[in-house]
């Protein structure tokens, strides 16, 4: 097994792991994202998408183990990156500037993604850590969000979401290695589009669940 | 049309990998804006050396933007902020007079500080022996046009071949990585068809040597292209990428 650690412990090896999980967190934002949408159709819509989708039983449970499969990889590996990078330059610049290639995206990372822990800790503990059995997804959601310090929190929190996924979307295909003449260009744009829609569609939501809900 | 003007040096001294180092004022007087930064150097190197002084040590050979030994931070850009040229292609018209000028040394764990702004950069020769190369059997040489070359692909590894191991790179990235040197190392090979033989084993053995010099990871923040000398571009990055993901999960190296 030492090819395994030959390969995942190099550093494009986890950078790899990062890419990976990454884009699978992409694809868990666009169908939390569609369903959370149902909210804009009025309480009904959006607690029968719930029923729904915990209907499926089994295949949820597999899913919340999948996703913290994947977090656990990010996290660690993208905490361990961020300590080795700090310790590759042990002496720092007195004074270093920027040659345009860093984005205010790319030079937060580290920090952007530990802020979504965060939010990421408070949100399982507001909406899925709580009593479902006497009440809706929608009174729970109208609770929560009738703080309005919290839907402060949670826009904000939207917008750290939109800077990490700039960077992140089209970072991992670059990893893949499929950084290509034809695709990039297109890449690039779509990194940008998933993270306004990222922002927009779930930053909105607080607002729209106060109207709707 | 050739000027005077007269500078504020701020230089990094240290006197050695033992010692440490700190910023030192100079001032740089009567520079002709015709100097390269190379010569300018050497001028305030001359007033040092006369007044008794220990003159500024900075690595330098040809001085004509191909051999890769000079190099240094000013006003913290790898080779000055202009772009696509090393240090001795820098020349004085770019300042004005007045100006403050901040020189330090590149900075890495991989690449220690020998003295001033000479840094070691062997690091980057252990890269390259650990698989930098073609292997080929000696006897008379082949025929020319034996191995039929696409013009393009050759172009592309000329491209990463341009590479002459400054180390701005390593430098200018926020993360000390060495992945563009790295990378155009093994592109320059990989992209021909004597150097796709050995493609595989080569891109795994650098790689890993990479990682046990104490280089950083590479997070795509793009520095490297933007004050690379020789304007080498991060698709050799992704090459490498690719390269290693091909290597590590199909090909039988370990």
């Amino acid at each position: 097994m030492d090819w395994v650690k030959g390969t995942f412990g190099t550093s494009i090896g986890k950078k790899q792991l990062m890419a990976v999980t990454g884009l699978g967190f992409i694809g868990f934002l666009t169908g939390h994202l569609l369903g959370n949408l149902t909210i804009y159709l009025g309480p009904e819509s959006f607690n029968s998408y719930a029923e729904h989708l915990h209907a499926l039983g089994p295949l949820v449970n597999m899913a919340e183990v999948g996703l913290l499969l994947f977090a656990t990889v990010h996290i660690s590996t993208g905490l361990l990156l961020f300590y080795q990078n700090y310790k590759a330059r042990p002496v720092k610049y007195v004074g270093k500037k920027w040659a345009g290639g860093r984005t205010i995206f790319s030079a937060t990372m580290p920090y952007t993604g530990v802020l979504i822990l965060v939010f990421l800790i408070i949100h399982l503990k507001t909406f899925h850590f709580v009593d479902h059995d006497n009440q809706t997804i929608s009174q729970i959601a109208s609770n929560v969000f009738s703080s309005v310090g919290y839907v402060v929190f949670y826009t904000l929190s939207m917008v750290v979401v939109a800077f990490h996924v700039k960077h992140g979307f089209w970072s991992a295909f670059q990893t893949f290695g499929a950084n290509h003449v034809k695709y990039m260009p297109a890449i690039f744009v779509l990194s940008a589009i998933c993270a306004v829609v990222a922002g927009i569609g779930f930053g909105f939501l607080p607002v729209v669940s106060r109207l709707v809900l | 049309m050739t000027k005077k003007i007269n500078l504020t040096l701020k230089v990094w001294r240290q006197k050695g990998a033992a010692h440490k180092g700190a910023l030192e004022t100079y001032s740089a007087q009567q520079i002709s804006t015709d100097m390269s930064f190379l010569e300018m150097l050497d001028l305030v190197n001359e007033d040092l050396t006369l007044s008794g002084k220990e003159p500024i040590a900075f690595d330098h050979d040809c001085r004509e933007g191909i051999c890769g030994m000079c190099g240094a931070m000013v006003n913290g850009r790898a080779h000055g902020p202009e772009k696509g040229t090393t240090l001795c292609q820098l020349h004085m018209r770019h300042f004005s007079d007045g100006d403050t000028i901040m020189i330090e040394p590149w900075r890495a764990m991989a690449f220690k500080v020998v003295k001033d702004l000479v840094v070691d950069r062997s690091a980057f020769d252990k890269i390259i022996a650990a698989g930098g190369y073609v292997s080929v059997n000696t006897g008379g040489a082949p025929d020319a046009n034996n191995i039929p070359v696409y013009a393009e692909d050759a172009e592309l590894a000329m491209d990463a071949a341009q590479c002459i191991g400054c180390g701005a790179c390593v430098a200018s990235c926020p993360n000390a990585s060495a992945m563009l040197f790295t990378s155009a190392k093994v592109s320059q090979l990989a992209l021909l068809p004597q150097g796709k033989v050995e493609a595989d084993k080569r891109v795994l053995s650098m790689l890993r040597c990479m990682d046990e010099l104490g280089f950083g990871n590479c997070s795509n923040e793009r520095e490297c292209e933007a004050e690379c000398p020789k304007e080498i571009n991060i698709t050799n990055i992704a090459r490498m990428n690719r390269g290693f993901l091909k290597a590590a999960l199909f090909s039988r190296h370990k």
